[in-house]
């Protein structure tokens, strides 16, 4: 709104400070923590072991974190509007059961049950939208509540049967292609494109810097005009959607519809956007940033595991990197004011 | 504002992932010693993956697999599901083994149906999958199982019960596992069958999922229903000491005979105690150990281990039945697991 932009090549006093360089612009971005940290670790890991660089250990860890990361851009969404959501990794659950079920028994053509499920999932986010705007209500605990209602209905829809022999289409995004010697899930692609979707909406549309400025500040946004009750409730609504595709990458990735499935993916998620520099506090954070975080977990834990480290130290590592990163942000934040 | 200022955040990031890089190193040396890269390049790698990690039944198993590792010279790798139940989890750990180049992998499936698209991945790579103490579904998913025979285990507690009862008319409480798990339906079904009794005669059946706080409010509400109950089945020693808190609140627990499965080193303790009149032993570091020499062999002559093994039980009991096979609670103490 106040964009005090100085042209380049003006000469002022304070041009070092008002324009700043493309390299302290890199070292200041919010991702570059991030980026850092995941460079670093990828340097260990191939220091330490033979088996992690290699073209074929990449896809897999990006083939690992598509499930979480989907799950993540959604969070991400709702962190920035200064929101969370324990229900994601549920939500999508039910979508997956749906589908599978659907799917394996026939009621709907395989095509039809994704959709539909997908669709549920993005209502799900839209209920949790119009609660937390319309009552309102907190977002932590109306996703709390959500987070269980979705994990009873996955229980009661299934009969806490897990369903196997899907048909094609609900697995072809597990399928691989050979890119040079590396195969490549299909999967894998939806993730980064969705991120790069996201990424490019976010920063380069007005619905983007709506979604910043809401996160700021609620009030301030209202008075500049942003009809933030519709903004707000869309996020969700979108958020949702994206854990509805999260449920189809699931379904592809393991090849069943598993009713105990997500039950810590909404933590991980979280983990993933703290780790990636998003701030809980909204407002500050971007999704390139969480899908370096959900790659970071990635890395530690196949990098960790290729070293044949306990799964606990992963578990024990990756607490500390968390703490590490919201310490982080909540100094920079006190600085910056 | 600052630039200084607002260069600091990913200066501090860095630096802190430096240090947890130290960590992860810190973590490898102490943490398990026998698989750092350098002493285990040329070995034969195993992979073991639990249901979780705090289990004592699965700490058992992973020491049981790393003391056959290192007395074959083979570098074991170990990993979990962080709940009860997370498949996608065990899924994860069996892709970055295979990456590892395992030659075999031991696994405790979380979910036996949901495991076997992956397990089927990890075999079309050459990789030998045993599942030890809970079967895939179907049970021809692995190459083979290592498991306790838990209906013979139920089985030997239901003939002991009927030895024990001396006749008495028994007026039976089951405090089961959850429904449709197979561990927990064969060890009923074996306990019925060794005492000779269908379902009808059981006077109240409780799910408890063997925790010992469930246990003990299905036991309080199997008395409240019938008062006059005076045998218990439970599906571990939790259950069956939760069982024992309800029955000694009412004054009941010298007169009510609890027979129970496991042979945990708690619940081994218990029958010594006098607290648990007998317990089937199960024997998980058995398990592991037969696994890892199986990988062993495969790889050094090709030959894979195939169908089912039993790894055996026994009654222990420090008041022996005629009749019933039994070991006392010395022996079982010395080879209890937890």
């Amino acid at each position: 709104m106040t964009a005090t932009t100085t042209p380049p090549g003006t000469s002022s006093p304070y041009a070092d400070l008002k324009a700043p360089t493309t390299l302290r612009r890199l070292l200041t971005a919010p991702t570059t923590g991030p980026l850092v940290a995941l460079l670093l670790a990828c340097a260990f890991f191939s220091i330490s072991t033979d088996q992690f660089l290699t073209g074929g250990n990449f896809s897999l860890i990006v083939q690992q974190v598509m499930v979480v990361g989907t799950l993540a851009i959604g969070q991400t969404l709702i962190i920035l509007t200064a929101g969370i959501d324990l229900s994601c990794g549920a939500v999508m659950a039910f979508g997956s059961i749906m589908i599978a079920k659907m799917a394996a028994n026939g009621t709907l053509p395989p095509l039809v049950a994704i959709a539909l499920g997908i669709a549920v999932c993005a209502g799900f986010g839209l209920v949790n939208g119009l609660l937390v705007q319309k009552i309102p209500l907190p977002p932590f605990i109306v996703t709390l509540g959500m987070l269980n209602v979705a994990f009873a209905l996955t229980h009661i829809y299934s009969n806490e049967q897990t369903i196997t022999s899907l048909p094609g289409p609900l697995t072809a995004l597990g399928q691989t292609f050979p890119l040079g010697h590396t195969d490549i899930t299909y999967g894998s692609l939806v993730t980064i494109a969705l991120f790069l979707l996201l990424a490019y909406a976010l920063s380069n549309t007005s619905w983007g810097r709506h979604v910043y400025a809401l996160g700021n500040s609620q009030e301030a946004a209202r008075l500049n005009g942003i009809r933030t009750s519709r903004l707000t409730i869309g996020i969700y609504a979108v958020a949702g959607l994206l854990y509805g595709i999260a449920a189809l990458l699931l379904i592809s990735r393991t090849g069943v519809g598993d009713p105990q499935a997500g039950q810590t993916d909404n933590l991980d998620s979280i983990t993933a956007v703290v780790l990636g520099g998003t701030s809980l506090f909204g407002g500050r954070g971007s999704v390139l940033g969480t899908f370096i975080g959900v790659l970071i977990v990635g890395v530690f834990r196949n990098g960790l595991q290729l070293m044949g480290v306990a799964s606990i130290y992963q578990t024990l590592i990756t607490g500390v990197l968390v703490i590490l990163a919201v310490t982080v942000d909540q100094i920079s934040r006190k600085k910056s004011r | 504002m600052s630039r200084t200022t607002r260069l600091s955040p990913s200066l501090l990031r860095a630096a802190a992932v430096t240090g947890v890089a130290a960590l992860a190193l810190t973590a490898c040396g102490s943490g398990s010693g026998s698989s750092s890269t350098s002493a285990g390049s040329g070995s034969i790698k195993v992979g073991l993956i639990t249901k979780t990690d705090t289990n004592p039944f699965f700490v058992k198993m992973k020491e049981g697999a790393e003391k056959a590792a290192k007395a074959d010279g083979a570098q074991l790798m170990t990993a979990a599901g962080k709940f009860d139940g997370d498949n996608a989890g065990q899924v994860t750990a069996i892709e970055n083994m295979v990456a590892a180049g395992v030659k075999g992998i031991l696994i405790t499936p979380s979910d036996s149906k949901a495991i076997v698209p992956a397990v089927q991945k990890a075999r079309a790579k050459g990789v030998l999958v045993i599942a030890l103490d809970t079967p895939t579904d179907p049970q021809s998913a692995v190459d083979a199982l290592f498991a306790t025979n838990n209906l013979n285990a139920g089985k030997l507690i239901g003939q002991y019960a009927k030895a024990a009862m001396k006749g008495k008319t028994a007026k039976i409480a089951t405090l089961d596992l959850a429904p449709g798990v197979s561990v927990g339906v064969l060890r009923h079904n074996g306990f019925l069958q060794g005492f000779g009794a269908t379902d009808k005669d059981v006077a109240c059946a409780q799910d408890t999922g063997g925790d010992q706080a469930k246990g003990q409010t299905a036991m309080e509400n199997c008395l409240q229903k019938n008062p006059d109950i005076n045998l218990v089945y439970t599906i571990n020693e939790p259950a069956a000491l939760g069982a024992y808190t309800a029955l000694k609140a009412k004054g009941r627990e010298k007169d009510v005979l609890i027979v129970s499965v496991d042979g945990g080193c708690t619940g081994t303790q218990a029958v010594k105690d006098g607290k648990i009149a007998a317990t089937s032993q199960q024997y998980p570091l058995k398990m592991a150990a037969e696994g890892v020499k199986a990988v062993v062999s495969y790889a050094k002559n090709g030959k894979k281990a195939s169908g089912y093994t039993d790894t055996g039980v026994n009654l222990i009991t420090d008041k022996a039945q005629a009749g019933v096979t039994s070991k006392d609670t010395a022996f079982g103490l010395q080879n209890c697991w937890g």
